[in-house]
């Protein structure tokens, strides 16, 4: 290989209590797609942080393009020809297209000027946008746009990208890989941040893997499969989760044309969903986030308060039952949101386990709550799901997010639910851990529940699931059986590439 | 009951100087608010600006000199809530509160001696020929230069957060402060400027009041104006013409008021009194009912720790 464009040697980065980055070396060649993997926690914001400047090292050096590299601020790597898609908080949703873009770069045009370059840039990639939408109003993918032009309007040699494709649909990440192709044939450097490794296996050339801080090795993805690369990322042998056989019965839970207006501006409407659940199946429902899943969830849980007749469980029209209600007949359900929704983020996890199990487990007696018996509980559900955390008077927001997902998840399934509804259960959760959960809910199906998981993630979905549906702008496909289902299948179930067209390279 | 009494031409003029005070206040609330700071000390630091603007005057015998010190009082007060909530990261609502209760109790502290005084007068601009135009020679030109400054600086809010660079990084700031700091932008500075943007407009605001309106110095005389003009930012949908349009229709509606009072109608002099408030808020809630929104980031501590 001829010069690289950007070397890092030796960085070092600590934070109280945590060394993020320990003596991380890596070197990314012009044209170069190198991908960036590890759990999370192991280090791959901090370490991409320190190249585009947000975060400076506390030791080692960075060469960029032969010279000595070490941004003081953002700016100044933008200015050197870095660029970053983040995963979150970049974009504003009140301002437009165009406002957004001009934010991001140091010498922006005239507005008008700018609008123009952002319809030839976006035609040339086959990213089409318009500038004068507020972002507010658009999807995930077109999103991910407006970042991606942000950086391509400054002409990056290096383009860094921070877990792209976990909002898009299979057609979407097709047509994003085109454009990185297309920037890689220019001469761009991208380096790939990613936990899916398929993706990386068709995508990359080489890798980097880093375990709690520390590179513990490197691969060419071509040549390696998927489970090698996930057990070097965890370090130990991995479990698939397993099931024996289906008994599916009766049918438990009804839903009937399930309609419900939109909250608020941003929301989504549901728009009839009708479908049966049986005793002792998974039915996973994908879409893309925003499609009317935190709705649907509200919906079955109880959190809103839907029409007569619309929803059904065991014969019994469960139209005005509150959440408590419904948990006591047995229908539970785990929000996505971790802090905030699914846990309170400043109370213990004996008080957090006091808030959804008084009902079922008895730890609420002629209005007295029962601490010793919540207590025991959330020790219970601390030892069943391996939850990494000093005791249970810990405070909610102490743990980290796989962590605290293996809590709210293992506070429902230990409940003994007849129906379970999850949505994104495995969502940030590390490889081993997300195996567990699911296996959790496998066995609680084998048990005679019904379980719903809603998911973005396709690969979870067909692992666990027994029928799949998609949620698309409010509309619940029909389900199918999860069994030989392709990804063009699916994609299409989940509403396409939203009319985009393929770049034209 | 005279109503003929009342001259529209004499109660418009009247309406645009009892409207400066809450335009003054609001302008620069609304640019901290649009930063993402909701700072609820404006009536702290429009009584101090109050106070600052009065001692000046009366003491250098330049009302111009005095409104300048009232700018830079009300802005050295609110240095105080930008050290509290931007490096001491407390929480806003109360430092603002904390802020207002500060500054009645320093300005009455400051003005012990200037009760009773008058201070010197700020002549009206001299427009010329101008003044003497019908109708709108005495509505528009026959004004003391503060009330064309406050128009000036309102003007020069809605175009610098309109078309400049400096007013979109604001905006920004206020909308997602995380993606700002992600951005480069420096959160904290941007805000401290902000916040002394707004006591800088509300200390003039209040010069006004003890300088122009009443004039005089008693303690506690800014009464109430500084929670209208946070009212008014709100309730305006944090837009700059929609604070004007609230401010005059609140001060024409004052002035009518007392002009109707003036003239003896039948109605008790307390609904008379609300009736600014309650008007003020209906227009102003039934303007906002379309989709505008807050500052997404409004009120949130802002802490690098990613």
């Amino acid at each position: 290989m001829t010069t690289p464009l950007l070397s890092l040697r030796g960085l070092t980065k600590a934070y109280p209590g945590v060394v993020a980055n320990d003596d991380v070396s890596l070197e990314i060649g012009p044209g170069e797609i190198h991908a960036l993997l590890g759990e999370n926690g192991a280090g791959k914001s901090t370490l991409v942080k320190m190249i585009y400047g947000l975060v400076k090292p506390d030791s080692g050096t960075m060469e960029f393009k032969g010279a000595s590299f070490a941004p003081q601020d953002p700016r100044t790597a933008r200015a050197s020809g870095v660029g970053m898609v983040f995963q979150h908080f970049s974009l504003f949703d009140a301002l437009t297209v165009a406002e957004n873009i001009a934010l991001g770069m140091e010498n922006a045009p005239a507005m008008g000027q700018l609008a123009a370059r952002i319809r030839e840039v976006s035609q040339s990639y086959g990213l089409p946008l318009a500038p004068d939408r507020t972002v507010g109003d658009l999807s995930a993918g077109e999103r991910q746009r407006v970042e991606i032009i942000r950086c391509l309007l400054q002409d990056p040699k290096l383009l860094i990208m921070d877990e792209p494709t976990s909002v898009l649909t299979p057609q979407e990440v097709a047509i994003l890989f085109e454009t990185l192709n297309k920037l890689q044939s220019e001469g761009t450097s991208i380096l790939y941040i990613s936990h899916k490794l398929e993706e990386i296996r068709t995508l990359c050339d080489s890798a980097t893997i880093l375990r709690l801080g520390k590179v513990v090795g490197t691969c060419v993805p071509a040549q390696t499969s998927a489970r090698d690369m996930a057990e070097m990322m965890v370090g130990t042998a991995l479990k698939t989760p397993q099931r024996s056989g289906t008994q599916v019965g009766e049918v438990i839970l009804e839903l009937d044309k399930l309609s419900l207006p939109p909250a608020n501006d941003f929301g989504m409407p549901l728009r009839a969903i009708s479908l049966n659940l049986r005793k002792g199946e998974v039915l996973g429902i994908g879409g893309v986030a925003g499609n009317g899943q935190d709705e649907l969830l509200g919906a079955l849980s109880g959190e809103t308060t839907v029409g007569n007749g619309m929803i059904t469980y065991k014969g019994q029209d469960l139209s005005s039952l509150g959440p408590n209600e419904r948990r006591a007949i047995g229908l539970l359900s785990a929000p996505e949101e971790r802090l905030g929704h699914a846990a309170a983020p400043d109370m213990s996890l004996v008080e957090n386990a006091m808030l959804t199990g008084a009902t079922r487990e008895g730890l609420e007696k002629g209005g007295m709550l029962d601490w010793a018996a919540a207590r025991k509980f959330a020790d219970r559900i601390i030892t069943a799901f391996d939850v990494r955390t000093p005791s249970a008077a810990n405070a909610a927001r102490s743990l980290s997010g796989g962590n605290l997902q293996k809590f709210v998840i293992g506070r429902e399934v230990l409940q003994r639910p007849n129906v379970l509804v999850v949505n994104q259960p495995t969502w940030g959760v590390d490889a081993s851990a997300a195996a567990a959960i699911r296996q959790a809910l496998l066995d609680l199906a084998m048990g005679g529940a019904a379980v719903i998981v809603i998911s973005q993630d396709l690969d979870e979905l067909m692992e666990v699931s027994d029928r799949f549906a998609a949620l698309n702008e409010g509309r619940l496909s029909p389900p199918r059986p999860a069994a030989g289902l392709t990804v063009d299948e699916i994609g299409l179930m989940m509403g396409g590439a939203h009319g985009l067209e393929a770049a034209h390279v | 009951m005279d109503l003929s009494a009342i001259n529209p031409i004499i109660l418009i003029a009247a309406l645009i100087s009892a409207a400066t005070p809450i335009l003054l206040a609001a302008t620069g609330e609304l640019v901290a608010e649009r930063a993402g700071v909701l700072n609820l000390g404006v009536e702290g630091m429009m009584i101090t600006g109050a106070v600052c603007g009065f001692i000046i005057s009366v003491n250098t015998g330049s009302p111009a000199l005095g409104f300048i010190m009232a700018a830079v009082g009300g802005a050295a007060l609110s240095l105080l809530f930008a050290f509290l909530t931007q490096v001491a990261l407390a929480n806003q609502v109360a430092s603002g509160l904390a802020l207002t209760l500060f500054g009645l109790g320093i300005s009455s502290l400051m003005g012990q001696n200037y009760v009773g005084i008058k201070p010197p007068r700020l002549p009206d601009v001299n427009f010329g020929p101008l003044a003497d135009i019908p109708v709108l020679g005495p509505i528009l030109f026959s004004h003391d230069p503060i009330v064309y400054v406050g128009l000036l600086i309102l003007a020069g809010v809605w175009a610098t957060l309109k078309y400049t660079r400096a007013g979109l990084v604001l905006r920004a700031v206020g909308e997602n402060h995380d993606a700002a700091h992600a951005l480069g932008y420096k959160v904290k500075r941007i805000r401290t400027l902000a916040i002394m943007f707004g006591g800088a407009c509300a200390g003039m605001g209040g010069a006004y009041i003890s300088l122009i309106r009443v004039p005089q110095w008693t303690e506690g005389m800014t009464a109430g104006v500084g929670w209208i003009a946070l009212a008014l930012v709100v309730f305006a949908s944090w837009k700059p013409w929609r604070v004007l349009l609230g401010a005059y229709l609140f001060g024409g509606i004052t002035q009518l008021q007392l002009n109707l009072q003036g003239a003896g109608v039948a109605i008790p002099v307390e609904y008379l009194a609300m009736s600014p408030y309650v008007v003020t808020i209906i227009v102003l809630v039934i303007l906002s009912a379309d989709k505008s929104r807050a500052p997404g980031s409004l009120g949130r501590i802002f802490h690098a720790s990613q």
